[in-house]
């Protein structure tokens, strides 16, 4: 389980690294603060509700969580050194993380169904 | 040398603090790139909130984007931002050390490997930016 677990991290970071930056610049802050001219919901909607643009979202959005899960157990082992209370730990983070994945499945998948509806 | 049993076979177990790593600026620096998986983490919880509100409609959309630009959630974003690149710029530079690519036999230089992945990173943002911006 332990090698899947690191692999999972390496893609995600990998993802997270390539895909977030520019995501968080353009959606948290060029878009709200009007940096750029606003692309308006239909043009934004008709983007991230593309099945394609979703299924790539869902992968950026899983594997971003699976990396977040792997690094942070991690920051609480060493940086906090909680390493005593690994079990509750490793079942909290990555429950989240699946959680979280889920989510992300039902909000894309509404953002799909919103377009083509 | 008769020294009790207890004694000589208790662990040897160094005191450490939780607050080790402000001791050195090098170990800050771990811990701030480990840090970085909170805003990556963030990072998704946000854009699904912009989706979300993208489905659901107009007003939601609008709603969303003004809460988008409150004085807090830009100053936590600013810092989102900031995280992420600490992130991806770390990650790049550990690349090499983590791939051995061959070719023809011959190992391809470090420098070549995070030069292809910075390359990939302008090509992402890139395309990213064109996808949302051209109309």
């Amino acid at each position: 389980m332990e090698p899947v677990l690191w692999l999972l991290f390496s893609a995600g970071g990998v993802v997270s690294a390539l895909f977030l930056p520019v995501l968080v610049f353009l959606f948290a802050l060029a878009v709200p603060l009007g940096w750029i001219e606003e692309p308006g919901r239909d043009r934004l909607l008709g983007l991230l509700g593309h099945p394609l643009t979703a299924l790539v979202l869902l992968g950026i959005c899983v594997l971003s969580l699976l990396h977040w899960a792997q690094r942070f157990r991690y920051t609480l082992f060493d940086g906090l050194r909680l390493k005593a209370h690994e079990r509750p730990i490793n079942v909290g983070v990555y429950a989240l993380a699946l959680l979280g994945s889920a989510a992300a499945a039902v909000v894309l998948w509404q953002a799909v169904a919103a377009r083509s509806g | 040398m008769s020294e009790p049993a207890q004694q000589t076979q208790r662990p040897y177990r160094p005191e450490i603090s939780r607050l080790w790593w402000l001791r050195r600026r090098s170990y800050v620096f771990f811990v701030l790139r480990e840090l970085s998986s909170i805003f990556v983490a963030w990072s998704v919880v946000f854009l699904l909130l912009l989706v979300r509100a993208l489905a659901q409609g107009e007003a939601q959309f609008r709603a969303f984007l003004d809460w988008a630009a409150g004085p807090w959630v830009v100053a936590l974003d600013v810092l989102t931002l900031a995280f992420l690149v600490l992130h991806a710029v770390t990650w790049f530079n550990l690349t090499p050390a983590a791939t051995v690519v061959k070719l023809r036999g011959r190992r391809v230089p470090p420098r070549a490997i995070a030069g292809g992945a910075y390359a990939a990173w302008v090509a992402v943002t890139a395309l990213v930016v064109v996808l949302v911006v051209t109309r």
